[in-house]
């Protein structure tokens, strides 16, 4: 049932890359649990316009937990406290009457802050374009039925597929590590036919990158599966292992 | 001369394209690396367009206001792309899936054009798979498919109910191989602010980095709008919450036209609203129409006993419940197009038989496809999205129904083209959601998909590269040529001015107020007087904004709430041009329902001796009201008949 709650905020604010963030203390009444965590964001938001000051930044896109962009380490978690959502998914529902919030940008040295709460993860993109994808031009290609996978490979493939490069594994590992992002999509396309031909290529090339850009590497913590919105598994790591060592073999 | 030509090729219908690819102009491979483009949007049919134009060895230049081209919105459509593969043998074909979208439309769309979709669909599908998309398969190894609203073969390729993403990702993935090979140069969170015109020709852009707030001038021999549709005109949609018309707006405002700005899709299945907070609205995809039942109590005195929370929905007995789809359109059931299904939901809340707090909700039930199937099978083919309704709505569609109402979701309406996607601005070309083109007065169920990477893929290579070989020629400008200049100055001034006014109102509140106008009068049913008040309403509005808005911060730097009332006056802008458009269309079709229109069955009533036509609204300055200019739509192989799925 829907409830209405009082909360206090503390919010990391940061004007600009180079400046120094800090802490604002912000109280926000009235928030109907059915709302969602940024909407409850929106009224604070909305407070502070009436007010005549900044709002607060943050990343934020098609709320319902699939393009990605949105962020947030909230009370210690990226994501927040719910399993399995991105923070647009989450509700107020989660939270108490009177509790206090602490929300803050992610924090690895990959992922620079830009702006109050957001974040810059171009270095996803740099690692996608060092090899994360099947090199094939538009046009000229096979029937789609001319390649048969099995069901249970297209599936497999599938969940790796569905990262949504939100980045809170790597927000969540103590090393700044990009592994589970980047051994999803090594996996998917190890997976496929298609994928198969350039798969040691590609594993060597998105590492390498990954390695150049200062993500840290892989203890296997595991604190990156379970914070992962979309259930990316940690075997993805075991495969791309597999495939970086026999490139390396092959070397 | 009329300004509006289609300039559709000869023949047949079903040679058209093939003579257009037989006798276009073509460039040289030395001659494409001189050639600039500039691609506006990374959604599936900036990215497309962008990959395979940078594959071809033009220099692309592609910008998105994310801050990563994987987040377009196109990643965020859920159910399927369709396709006349055939694969299932039940009958599809070609010309069966360009008739359904014609049909669909309720006959407003270019014959010519819809061809060319159907007939690239399965080119589409062949290169999705060679990307390593992950389509849905069967344990043979080959491709699933599956049903969509308006059809009656099952010609819809899925990759769960995340197909949008699989394809966007194939996409910015092929869009990063040529970044990678510098083909293609990205620019992130960059918005398109104006758009540069010298001597009658697009010639370029005026972006703004919207982290230090910088404005850049770019050049191209030719631009690019692929920056999707304009429904978060209604505050609440299930469009992202970037997403904006301020490309389509730059462009009317510099002489193209605006096509059939009314016609817009409200889908059926979205999740109901909250409260006075929500923020966005979340689509169910289509395809659980497929697998679920949609359902009001046959009662009143049930529908009261729901509202007020005495009664559940799983205790209304079987012969209790109206299945009002399944009742009034028995061929095609629940899977009837998605104007109908709306409307029809709209029809039994306003009778009083909505459920829900407010009301505004109707059921969609799985109970009878999961005593069929079993849970598995259902959580195989929708998991994420149960999943997705539990986390926002709290409670388990497993064990009871889920409660939907229709929602803003995709605009048909936009930037006038022609056949090779070409504004009236020479040089300037519009594709995706950001065109008008394909889907006439509706869209069909996964055929946005189709339409965005067929626009990127198959269609702008070849009608781009017409264009750009007659441009061989122009040397590439410096951006310190006047009309660069003046239209920096100019998007200067616009910020200041918004800036300057400081005065009491947020965006958003303002925002909210110009969506509950377009809800309430240009929504559903739209009739002559509502029309005529919401355009007096939101010249009001309009007002409002331009003299008590509030803006905190300043111009340099980072300022979101800048950027969010930049694309809402904007939006104002759209809104009185739907609200016209809706107030001329004196007919019922599709999306587009005039009240006075309506058979006594209370179907869609087209007038095609007065409106087969496109409207195509000319800018012609701040003061002044928009000139229609008309393309009259002449079908040469599609009968027009009384839309029909009873």
């Amino acid at each position: 049932m829907e409830k209405i709650i009082n909360l206090t905020l503390k919010v990391w604010r940061q004007n600009g890359s180079k400046a120094k963030g800090r802490f604002e203390t912000y109280k926000v009444n009235n928030v109907s649990t059915d709302s969602s965590f940024l909407e409850m964001m929106d009224m604070l938001n909305e407070q502070l316009v009436s007010e005549d000051k900044v709002p607060v930044a943050f990343d934020h896109d098609c709320r319902e937990g699939i393009c990605g962009t949105c962020s947030l380490y909230i009370n210690g978690r990226p994501h927040g406290p719910d399993d399995d959502v991105t923070t647009c998914q989450l509700h107020m529902r989660k939270f108490t009457d009177g509790q206090t919030i602490t929300i803050e940008p992610w924090r690895s040295t990959a992922f620079p802050v830009i702006y109050d709460l957001m974040v810059d993860r171009r270095a996803f993109d740099k690692i996608i374009s060092a090899g994360g994808y099947v090199s094939v031009n538009t046009g000229g290609v096979p029937d789609a039925n001319a390649i048969p996978i099995a069901k249970a490979d297209a599936d497999e493939s599938m969940d790796s597929a569905s990262c949504i490069g939100c980045g809170a594994c790597v927000a969540a590992c103590k090393n700044g590590s990009a592994m589970l992002f980047v051994s999803a999509k090594v996996s998917q396309l190890a997976m496929l036919p298609q994928g198969r031909i350039e798969a040691s290529r590609r594993a060597k090339a998105m590492v390498a990158k990954m390695d150049e850009l200062g993500f840290g590497n892989c203890t296997n913590t595991g604190a990156c599966e379970v914070e992962c919105p979309k259930n990316i598994s940690l075997s993805n790591i075991a495969r791309l292992n597999r495939e970086f060592l026999y490139a390396k073999f092959q070397d | 001369m009329s300004k509006i030509n289609a300039r559709t090729p000869e023949g047949p219908l079903a040679q058209k394209w093939t003579n257009y690819k037989d006798h276009q102009k073509l460039v040289n491979p030395s001659n494409k690396r001189k050639l600039d483009v500039i691609i506006i949007g990374t959604g599936l049919a900036g990215a497309s367009a962008a990959a395979s134009l940078g594959e071809m060895g033009f220099n692309v230049k592609n910008f998105c206001i994310q801050d990563s081209p994987r987040r377009a919105h196109s990643i965020a459509a859920q159910g399927g792309i369709n396709a006349a593969k055939n694969y299932p043998n039940d009958g599809d074909s070609v010309f069966r899936l360009f008739y359904d979208t014609i049909k669909g439309g309720d006959y407003r769309s270019r014959e010519a054009n819809v061809h060319r979709l159907a007939e690239v669909s399965n080119s589409i599908i062949d290169q999705c798979v060679a990307q390593g998309v992950p389509f849905a398969r069967e344990y043979g190894g080959l491709l699933d498919n599956r049903s969509f609203g308006g059809a009656q073969v099952s010609r819809t390729f899925y990759a769960k109910g995340q197909t949008g993403q699989q394809l966007l990702l194939g996409a910015y993935q092929a869009l990063m191989r040529q970044v990678n090979l510098g083909t293609v140069t990205m620019y992130t969170r960059t918005e398109l602010v104006e758009i540069v015109l010298v001597d009658g020709k697009a010639r370029g852009i005026i972006s703004r980095d919207l982290v230090t707030g910088e404005l850049q001038r770019h050049f191209g021999h030719a631009v690019v709008l692929a920056t999707g549709g304009y429904g978060n005109t209604f505050f609440l949609s299930t469009n992202a919450m970037g997403s904006n018309g301020s490309a389509l707006i730059k462009a009317y405002q510099k002489g193209a036209m605006f096509a059939n700005p009314c016609m817009a899709q409200i889908h059926p299945t979205c999740i109901p609203v909250h409260g006075e907070s929500q923020s966005k609205l979340t689509l169910m995809s289509e395809s659980l129409r497929n697998d679920g039942r949609i359902w009001v109590p046959k009662k009143k005195e049930d529908a009261e006993a729901i509202r007020s929370g005495k009664l559940k929905a799983t205790q209304i007995a079987e012969e209790n419940r109206d299945y009002y789809l399944e009742r009034r359109y028995p061929a095609f059931g629940n899977l009837v197009p998605r104007d109908v299904a709306s409307r029809a939901a709209k029809e039994r809340c306003d009778a009083g038989f909505g459920v829900g707090a407010t009301g505004l909700a109707v059921y969609l039930d799985f109970k009878s496809s999961i005593d069929r199937l079993g849970q598995k099978t259902i959580e195989d083919r929708y998991g994420n999205l149960f999943q997705m309704y539990e986390k926002i709505v709290d409670e388990n569609p497993y064990e009871t129904p889920m409660m939907i109402y229709p929602a803003m979701h995709y605009t048909m309406g936009g930037i006038w083209v022609d056949y090779e996607l070409q504004t009236t601005i020479p040089g300037l070309f519009a594709a995706g959601e950001a065109n008008f083109s394909d889907h006439g007065a509706n869209r069909l169920g996964a055929s946005a998909l189709m339409q965005g990477l067929a626009d990127g893929y198959f269609v702008l290579p070849y009608t781009l590269q017409n264009y750009l070989a007659d441009e061989i020629h122009t040397k590439r400008m410096t951006t310190n040529e006047p009309e660069f200049v003046d239209a920096e100055k100019a998007v200067k001034e616009r910020f200041a001015q918004l800036m300057g006014i400081k005065g009491k109102r947020s965006v958003d509140s303002l925002h909210k107020e110009l969506g509950l106008v377009m809800w309430d009068f240009v929504g559903m049913g739209r009739n002559k007087k509502g029309l005529e008040d919401a355009i007096k309403k939101i010249a009001a509005i309009k007002k409002e904004f331009w003299t008590n808005v509030r803006i905190p911060g300043d111009q340099s730097g980072m300022n979101v709430e800048l950027e969010k009332a930049s694309r809402l006056a904007d939006f104002i802008e759209i809104g009185d041009l739907m609200a016209r458009d809706a107030l001329n269309r004196e007919e019922s079709c599709g999306g587009h329902f005039r009240e006075e229109y309506q058979t006594p069955e209370g179907e869609a009533l087209r007038q095609d001796d007065k409106f087969a036509y496109v409207s195509c609204w000319e800018y012609k300055g701040e003061q002044q009201e928009p000139e229609l200019h008309k393309e009259e739509l002449i079908y040469e192989t599609v009968k027009m008949v009384q839309r029909n799925y009873k």
